[in-house]
């Protein structure tokens, strides 16, 4: 009998979805295999169904009020929050988005620090967007007359198919900074940063519910977001196909979603504001001025 | 007492109809090639012109024209002489105002009281405001070098036919771009005098095109391939017909759609200034108004009072000739519109809702609908969920702010909102709670171009006036 012990065997992760703050199993059972960019077994991912989606956009709506409710400067907070913790993980995120979009180590790590950073620029935008974008109004009479953004409240989001984490945090961002609460369909090939992220926003304040992440195949999931009556407004990004594009927006019209559908988006560029206005609504008030 | 008032018209005479208009296509007036049709007074049920209706062709022709100027003109042209075209117009609106207003009462039928004191100086000011942007678009926010879209499509509705042509039309072209828009069939006049005002105005040809039809001329217009963005206000059914045809297309898309506004009155309201605020919310134009406070929410210890000074109000309401100087409500704007006024009024009977018009005469000829409540309403009935679009108040009650806020959002629509009380930090607590774009806070229906308008939910998208009101028209 030999003395010595044998290689420590390691301990997987066991990728699920994210909903309500909480990680569940596919509701269906189901699960895919996902693949690195050079082939290799990475995991299995839960296959997300119908009902995933739905919960999902329940937990969603059900963290519209206090999130929304939350001050700017607290939003602001949770979101830098969010790139402290990442940092902390930045060597893991490495290798995830290595073995997901293949390349170099050191091109995985600048999509990681540029990730890191995107949660720090829109963590300032929290407390900056309604001054910039709101303001008061002079009208031709005695009123008072301010226009101030919303948000427009739970927010469906294809995510972009390539672009594993930084394409990723992109979208979430810059919808979740104003108030909104998301439902997001992960990359289908590359899903597992996306649930590791979740891992990241579980701990970084940020109320369960506010950010929902569903793994699976978008023509099967989106198609029930987009028609989805609770939901506000749709972002197709990650939409590669066409027909399916076409089919969301039709489906989206039903409750005349606001829809984003930007033309190949390239995720290292100044991100600009229009994610943002794109999610949110102008309100405006008036009150007559008198004694 | 009864008071008597004497007839007070204005006179018709400051405007000449001409007996038939065609489409106004690069510059000039030509002949529509699909089946003409007439406007008709509303008020008096007389055709009053003959209007032509564009074919599919038309449609093309006038797309091609906008492209053109587009391209060749309007795109190259610097913004500071784009300005000036602008004010030129709004200076000949103004001088040219009682003629639209008399006008636009004669085809909408809307009192003249309004169109000459909110419609027509809303239209000059609208075109005023927007002629200053258009040399100061990087200034707006939306990136440091805006382009302009291209060909807009807009189709607009029959409620404030100029109105809404001014709210259309003034960003576009300062922002660059050029149009193509259709009015509506019932109320196609101010929009083709305003085509004569393009041309007195020398605005190059092709900038702006107008043509006349139904909803197929609209459909051709809004789903033309070459068309850059679509611009659109009237109901939500026809706005969703529209989203879903520019569903893939990457058109941008504005909508500006229907709404059943809360008007919300808490026990401390200024009583009688709230109960002008609920008469003006829902009578003013009819009622014909996307934004019109068309259920009133009363808080219940003061609904009884409440209610006996509303219909004392309403009963001094006087109904009849638009073109009369002391009409405060005027015409229903075509018997089809009467007829849903009247078949949503019978269900709200139907359904168990007490029903109460303002006891006045109505003529004998044209489509009138006295003022109306309806109290004792609950909000799984129709007439508290589906827009009127016409002279009918639904009332309900409430017991505390969060019931009051619950019942106002409680609808697809989100347009606007009225709020009655004189204790400020309950405005603001109630303002921020709405889902509305626009909250008027004791007062209501108050507009200017620098406010932006807009829905939540099924309201529709994007803002129009103000800063907000040129991103519909930029890329950026």
């Amino acid at each position: 009998m030999s003395t010595e012990s044998p290689a420590r065997l390691a301990v997987r992760k066991t990728y699920k979805l994210y909903i309500g703050g909480a990680f569940p199993r596919s509701e269906s059972g189901r699960s895919y295999q996902v693949h690195s960019a050079s082939g290799a077994f990475l995991a299995n991912a839960a296959l997300g169904s119908r009902k995933d989606a739905r919960d999902a956009v329940k937990a969603a709506r059900a963290a519209v009020g206090k999130w929304s409710g939350a001050t700017a400067y607290n939003r602001g907070q949770v979101l830098y929050r969010v790139a402290e913790v990442l940092e902390g993980r930045h060597e893991q995120f490495v290798s995830e988005v290595k073995a997901a979009e293949g390349g170099s180590r050191k091109e995985a790590a600048a999509q990681v620090d540029a990730a890191i950073d995107r949660w720090v620029w829109y963590a300032g935008w929290s407390d900056k967007i309604a001054q910039i974008h709101g303001g008061a109004n002079p009208v031709a009479g005695p009123y008072f007359n301010l226009s101030a953004p919303e948000p427009t409240g739970v927010v469906a989001v294809v995510a972009p198919a390539g672009s594993s984490l930084l394409g990723l945090v992109s979208v979430i961002a810059p919808a979740i900074v104003t108030g909104n609460t998301v439902v997001v369909v992960a990359s289908t090939d590359k899903p597992l940063p996306a649930i590791s992220l979740t891992e990241v926003l579980a701990t970084s304040d940020l109320p369960g519910g506010v950010v929902n992440v569903l793994t699976g195949k978008v023509a099967e999931i989106a198609p029930w977001l987009a028609s989805h009556l609770d939901v506000n407004a749709i972002d197709l990004t990650g939409v590669t196909d066409d027909t399916l594009a076409k089919d969301l927006e039709v489906a989206a019209a039903e409750n005349l979603k606001r829809v984003i559908r930007p033309a190949d988006p390239d995720w290292n560029a100044d991100p600009g504001v229009s994610r943002m206005l794109a999610l949110l609504e102008i309100k405006t008030v008036w009150h007559p001025k008198g004694v | 007492m009864d008071f008597q008032y004497a007839p007070a018209p204005e006179s018709r005479s400051v405007v000449d109809i001409r007996s038939s208009y065609g489409l106004f296509i690069n510059g000039a007036f030509v002949d529509g090639r699909g089946e003409s049709f007439k406007s008709v007074n509303p008020a008096t049920e007389e055709a009053l012109a003959d209007i032509a209706a564009a074919s599919a062709e038309d449609v093309d022709a006038a797309v091609r024209a906008a492209r053109h100027a587009f391209d060749t003109v309007w795109g190259p042209m610097p913004g500071r002489e784009r300005a000036k075209y602008l004010f030129r117009i709004a200076r000949i609106i103004q001088e040219r105002a009682r003629e639209l207003a008399v006008l636009e009462s004669l085809d909408n039928g809307k009192p003249i009281r309004e169109s000459r004191d909110v419609d027509v100086p809303l239209v000059a000011a609208h075109f005023f405001y927007y002629a200053g942007w258009a040399d100061k678009l990087p200034y707006a926010g939306f990136g440091p070098d805006p382009k302009p879209l291209g060909v807009a499509a807009q189709v607009i509705p029959w409620n404030f036919p100029l109105l809404m042509l001014a709210w259309k039309i003034a960003p576009a072209l300062a922002a660059g771009n050029t149009v193509v828009l259709k009015p509506a069939e019932t109320t196609p006049l101010t929009a083709l005098l305003f085509a004569e005002i393009c041309q007195q105005a020398e605005l190059p040809p092709g900038v702006v095109n107008i043509i006349t039809g139904a909803g197929d001329t609209g459909r051709l217009l809004v789903e033309h391939a070459g068309v850059d963005k679509v611009a659109f206000t009237g109901s939500t059914e026809v706005g969703r017909a529209i989203a879903r045809a520019a569903a893939g297309t990457r058109k941008r898309l504005t909508l500006e759609l229907g709404g059943k506004a809360a008007n919300i009155v808490f026990d401390d309201a200024a009583l009688d200034q709230a109960v002008e605020g609920v008469v003006n919310g829902i009578f003013f134009n009819q009622g014909h108004v996307c934004c019109a406070g068309s259920r009133l929410l009363l808080q219940e210890s003061v609904a009884e009072e409440f209610l006996e000074s509303l219909k004392r109000r309403m009963a001094s309401l006087r109904v009849g000739d638009p073109l009369d100087k002391n009409t405060d409500v005027g015409a229903i704007n075509s018997s089809a519109q009467l007829a849903r006024i009247r078949q949503l009024s019978q269900i709200g009977e139907d359904e168990g809702a007490e029903r109460w018009s303002a006891p006045c005469e109505l003529p004998s000829r044209g489509y009138w609908f006295a003022p109306t409540i309806f109290t004792g309403v609950t909000q799984a009935h129709r007439i508290a969920r589906e827009e009127i679009f016409g002279p009918v108040l639904s009332v309900l009650t409430f017991r505390t702010p969060d019931e009051a806020v619950e019942k106002a959002n409680n609808t697809p629509y989100g347009l606007s909102a009225g709020i009655w009380t004189e204790k400020g930090s309950r405005i603001l607590h109630i303002a921020d709670k709405l889902r509305a774009g626009v909250v008027w806070a004791n007062t209501f229906n108050k507009f200017d171009p620098t406010s932006p308008f807009g829905g939540y939910k099924e309201s529709g998208y994007g803002r129009e006036g103000g800063r907000h009101g040129l991103e519909a028209y930029l890329e950026h």
